[in-house]
């Protein structure tokens, strides 16, 4: 442990907490950094080198990386047409990123709602809500998108509804089990013994403790969609040129292997260290919400003897 | 007991894959007309027809659809378009290749990772430790079908020691078993830690503990005992989700199973083998669910279908 | 029964930490104490007071975070506990010194015969193979009061009844007679019959092997009725040891005379305003049923946890409704509040059925009855702060007050249950389980109710915090003319509360009568083994039998 000298004020706020356990984690804190730095990318970046991303260059054309004598946009080499692969990595990441992040926001949305509706209620279409999850959840997700895809043809609106569907049943199954198990708990009781109607307790009671762990479980799916719409568009099913995102840029690249590996290689090395990094942060956060775990991060001082 | 129960089960998967049958019997109807993609360009409108009513395609669609539930009755799961002969059997030919594949993956990546979890849940927070949550994590988040590329960049291009794609000799699993049990492998290794470690927190361990009980019995005969359960669970899952990786590693790798039918079929819109490979999957995923479940019942006393 | 005088196991000077962020808190603080073979010696103290902590140490079981031995010595039979490696302690381990636990059923491993774990022990110390051992293991079953141990060997731990596993645990512990046995707070989650039961078969083995005994526990009277020697302690330190009449009869430190008169001793409260004549609630054949079994195969089953009860409350009067666990009592409340449905019977409150009520008038029955639930903080909401949690009454009854004087009228409950005003901004965790009852309470006197029911409202709580929520119970009773219907597992709570006493067995009423005179002469037999089950101090006890030998 890194002796970190604590303030001397009783109880720093929350934030500064989650902060300071941070630090104390090396990797998870190279991950927050380099999501980070990624975000800010993404925000901007486009408004630098959008018009660079489709910059034909002749003299470009299969530009090794590392070569810094057509500038700094080169770095990372150029593509079979010339253009910067580290300005497409800037603005690929815009799509993908996005995309991942409506699909995950939906299938929450969605996903949650119903849950919420098949745990408290107990009428038909609860069952019928949980079936469909069963239908969903029993067939691999992939297949299930290329069939989808490929008949309502592949644009960025289908890309994230198929990806919101295939994950929704995860959150169908937490919202429902955690509003079963909270629709028992004493305060519901305490509430409908004071004649809370359900739309008062589904609401202020129970929606309110069911959340957190949604967005736990969204932020730890985010990394596993941005995989989901990276495969598809590797397969050709995303979305289509010329908007591109890293795993059609994988896929672009797979033609040269043999003459320029570097087109293939980037991209995935993004994606990679994108779904590594909030996998860690992920890991991070379990251990800072585990009781039995937490100490591993806190700096423990034993008292002098 | 048993028996009602898995009569349970089938009931609600046969729901589940007629569902799923339904829901692609109409997208795969919506795509357009098998035969422009089947016949010369220039055949005659006659030729055309000729081909549709051969086919059953000039019936409405819900004709076509209750022909074809029909004869799923008597076991008719149509004729491929593309080979013409039964669709089932060009299904079940392409079924033990990614069965092959499959079965060998998920026994390497079970083992693996409950032999790797086991190591760094019993010293948490040590050097095998870290290491193998960072491995674990990195195997979870890699994207499939790049690293499949970088595998035939390394191996197969750059140093010329493994095949590039097929079947054949030995050499030729190396790759695909690889790339296939990365993910599998990453997330089970979480899981296995995880339960490990609040398994090795929870009473029981302590009055082991108390009992005077060598630590290595304690690990292996106490708490990793009781770990299997959720890694069973989990590997369900997975195993589910193995499909999805057959289809990306068979297309890359060229590897003649089901994954790569799939695709191929979609491509060229040869439904009845669509639907014949959804059937075989749906099936094998039921069985291996059910395996499961008895696996559960076997290991955990406190279960009783 | 001599207690020989060289101590077998001597503490000096132990202090833990447990180590978190910043500084270290210190769990226990330079405590002592020995035991010597034969003898009893118990450790009281409320919860937090580091009475399992101390012990742990001795077995070498700390939990997480992180505890720290500070300093202090631990000799058991002349050998220094601290300086033992991993091994050594192991050897002494479940040989010479056992534990037996609160919770049987998570200190069981679920996915192993008991009979298989017992032999753990066995094995573990080199005493034989697994086959081998069966024998010996339905011996010791057999033993601890096991039925049938023969087949039930085999049996998994959810197969058996609380009190059963808390036999298996035992017959654990004895298995190779160690010379120490601890438990810890080992009849805590038993009702008192079986807590009885326990409690002589402890003595009687100690009786038998001549062991040392240390018992854990923040119940007086399991303490007065088990220990030889008694050490209480508060906050990490003992605050007053020494021979078990001594310390009850006549306690020095302040803190332990606290708890003394926490204990429920008898003389009724004089009570100033009369139950009135006219008839409140009037519960008549109340019933309800569960069907059991619901599979294709197993015949339709039906258990019956409320029969044909049937009784009357008047106004301002308090019922305590007594009962074991399993007994219904909990299932007439949540019938009474109309969270269940009852099967049949019906209960006229204010002349009204309850149990036909809708819509407008069901909503008004909810504001004139309320209830208070056994676990104070399962029953707020965590999101929830204090004005929140104590103003929903006004939310959902819009007609109660208008939202301008909410706040100023949750600071006049606040102050009405005994707590501060700046507790309405706080949230349910930031309070004591004293406090947090008091806010339940404050919550159900918002609506201005004329009936609160209270399920195991204070069964949570420690001793001492027991009798000061009842008194509250018992002064808004007064100042507010409230009735109660009172449940409870624990007959002594309600003696000097009740005015009227239920005793319920496996859904019926088995008695009925006036406080006192259930107290002093009960007729039923239950109602007689309810108030027998209740510890005898030890002191008191007649000897027993000496063995033959």
């Amino acid at each position: 442990m890194t002796e970190l000298a604590l303030p001397s004020v009783k109880s720093p706020g929350a934030l500064r907490q989650l902060a300071i356990y941070l630090t104390r984690d090396k990797l998870a804190l190279c991950a927050a950094v380099f999501l980070l730095v990624l975000i800010v990318c993404v925000l901007v970046g486009p408004l630098f080198v959008g018009e660079l991303a489709g910059k034909l260059g002749l003299r470009q054309r299969n530009l090794p990386p590392f070569a810094l004598e057509h500038g700094f946009i080169y770095i990372l080499g150029a593509d079979t047409l010339g253009r910067p692969i580290l300005a497409r990595l800037i603005v690929g990441a815009q799509n993908t990123l996005g995309i991942a992040a409506a699909a995950v926001f939906c299938s929450m949305a969605v996903g949650g709602t119903l849950g919420l509706a098949a745990g408290y209620s107990e009428r038909w279409y609860s069952h019928v809500i949980l079936r469909l999850a069963d239908v969903v959840m029993s067939f691999p997700s992939l297949l299930l998108a290329l069939i989808v895809l490929y008949t309502l043809g592949p644009s960025m609106t289908n890309l994230v509804i198929v990806l919101a569907i295939t994950r929704m049943p995860i959150f169908i199954r937490t919202a429902r089990a955690e509003v079963l198990e909270l629709r028992e708990r004493m305060f519901v009781s305490a509430a409908r013994s004071m004649g809370a109607g359900s739309g008062r307790i589904l609401f202020r009671h129970i929606a309110p403790l069911v959340l957190p762990t949604l967005v736990t479980i969204a932020a730890i799916d985010f990394a596993t969609v941005i995989l989901a719409e990276s495969s598809l568009s590797f397969l050709g099913l995303g979305i289509q040129p010329p908007d591109f995102t890293w795993g059609a840029m994988v896929a672009n690249g797979r033609g040269y292997l043999k003459t320029a590996w570097w087109i293939a290689f980037w991209p995935g090395l993004a994606i990679l260290l994108t779904t590594l990094s909030l996998n860690i942060l992920a890991s991070w956060a379990r251990t800072v919400a585990d009781p039995l775990q937490r100490w591993r991060l806190q700096s423990l001082r034993k008292a002098p003897r | 007991m048993m028996l009602g129960y898995i009569g349970r089960r089938a009931y609600h998967s046969v729901i589940s894959v007629i569902g799923l049958l339904t829901l692609v019997f109409f997208l795969t109807r919506l795509t357009g007309d098998p035969s422009a993609l089947y016949l010369p360009l220039d055949s005659s409108l006659e030729a055309r027809q000729a081909f549709a009513r051969l086919n059953g395609l000039d019936q409405p669609i819900y004709v076509q659809f209750f022909q074809y539930l029909h004869n799923l009755l008597s076991l008719d799961f149509g004729q491929s378009l593309r080979q013409n002969r039964s669709a089932i059997e060009v299904a079940l030919e392409a079924f033990p290749a990614t069965l092959k594949l499959a079965v060998v993956a998920m026994t390497l990546s079970i083992a693996l990772a409950i032999v790797v979890g086991a190591l760094a849940a019993a010293r948490p927070g040590s050097l095998f430790d870290r290491i193998a949550g960072l491995v674990s994590l990195a195997g979870a988040s890699t994207p499939d079908f790049w690293i499949a590329i970088v595998g035939i960049l390394v191996f197969a291009v750059g140093l010329g020691v493994l095949p590039t794609s097929g079947t054949g000799s030995g050499l030729h699993w190396i790759m695909p078993i690889f790339v296939l049990m990365l993910r599998p492998f990453g997330l089970l290794v979480q899981v296995v830690r995880g339960t490990m470690i609040s398994a090795l927190a929870s009473p029981f361990i302590k009055t082991a503990h108390a009992k005077g009980m060598k630590r290595r019995k304690i690990i292996f005969g106490h708490a990793l005992r009781n770990s299997l359960l959720p890694v069973i669970t989990v590997a369900g899952d997975l195993a589910t989700g193995l499909i999805n990786g057959a289809v990306v590693v068979e297309t890359i790798f060229g590897w003649p199973g089901i994954g790569k039918l799939m695709i191929d079929s979609i491509i060229q819109r040869d439904f009845a083998v669509v639907q014949s490979t959804i059937l075989v999957t749906a099936i094998a995923i039921f069985i291996v669910n059910i395996a499961i479940d008895l696996l559960y019942a076997v290991l955990d006393p406190r279960i009783r279908y | 029964m001599t207690a020989s005088d060289k101590p077998i196991l001597r503490i000096d000077g132990l202090t833990v930490d447990f180590l978190s962020e910043g500084d270290p808190v210190r769990a226990v603080d330079n405590v002592s104490f020995d035991v010597c073979p034969g003898e009893t010696l118990v450790i009281l103290g409320e919860s937090g007071s580091g009475k399992s902590v101390s012990t742990g140490t001795v077995m070498g079981l700390i939990d997480c975070p992180p505890g720290d031995i500070v300093s202090g010595t631990l000799v058991f039979d002349g050998t220094d506990l601290s300086r033992l490696d991993n091994e050594g302690r192991r050897e002494l381990n479940g040989r010479r010194i056992a534990m037996i636990f609160q919770d049987p059923l998570a200190y069981l491993n679920p996915v192993y015969t008991v009979g298989r774990q017992i032999a753990e022990v066995f094995e573990s110390h080199g005493a034989g193979e697994g086959g081998a051992m069966r024998g010996r293991v339905v011996r010791l079953l057999e033993r601890v009061g096991i039925p049938e141990a023969e087949t039930r060997v085999d049996y998994y731990p959810h197969q058996f009844s609380g009190g059963q596993r808390q036999r298996v645990m035992i017959a654990m512990a004895i298995a190779l007679e160690p010379d120490i046995l601890i438990a810890d707070e080992p009849t805590t989650a038993l009702d008192v019959s079986v807590q009885a039961q326990i409690l002589d078969l402890l003595r009687d083995l100690q009786r038998e092997t001549g062991m040392a005994l240390i018992m854990i526990t923040h119940d007086l009277e399991v303490a007065a009725a088990m220990a030889d020697r008694i050490i209480v302690m508060n906050a990490g330190k003992v605050v007053e040891s020494g021979r078990a009449e001594d310390v009850f009869t006549n306690p020095r430190h302040s803190y332990t005379r606290r708890l003394m008169s926490a204990v429920p001793h008898g003389d009724p409260k004089k009570r100033s305003r009369p139950v009135e004549q006219e008839v409140l609630l009037q519960v008549a054949d109340l019933s309800k049923h569960y069907k059991l079994g619901s599979g294709p195969f197993a015949p339709k089953r039906e258990f019956k946890a409320v029969d044909d009860v049937s009784f009357t409350l008047r106004r301002g009067e308090t019922v305590g409704i007594v009962g074991e666990s399993g007994s219904g009592k909990s299932s007439i409340a949540r019938m009474l509040l109309r969270l269940n449905e009852p099967t049949s019977g019906s209960a006229l409150f204010a002349g009204e059925d309850i149990f036909k009520l809708e819509g407008r008038a069901l909503n008004g029955f909810r504001r004139k009855v309320q209830m208070v639930f056994q676990d104070p903080f399962g029953s707020m909401n965590p999101r929830m702060n204090v004005r929140s949690i104590i103003s929903e009454p006004w939310a959902i009854h819009r007609d109660i007050l208008p939202r301008q004087r909410w706040n100023e009228r949750v600071v006049e409950l606040l102050e009405l249950v005994g707590l501060k005003p700046e507790h309405a901004e706080r949230y349910p965790h930031q309070f004591s389980g004293g406090q947090r009852q008091r806010i339940a309470i404050a919550r159900a006197l918002a609506s201005e109710p004329e009936l609160i029911v209270c399920d195991e409202a204070v069964s949570a709580l420690d001793v001492s915090i027991q009798m000061q929520v009842i008194e509250l119970l018992a002064d808004l009773r007064q100042r507010l003319g409230l009735s109660y219907i009172f449940i409870t597992h624990d007959l002594p709570i309600v003696r000097q509360f009740a005015d009227r006493i239920l005793v319920m067995q496996r859904g019926k009423i088995v008695e009925e009568g006036e406080t006192e005179a259930l107290f002093v002469s009960p007729r039923h037999e239950y109602t007689r083994a309810l108030l027998n089950a209740v510890p005898q101090p030890k002191w008191l006890q007649r000897d027993p039998t000496p063995l033959a030998g």
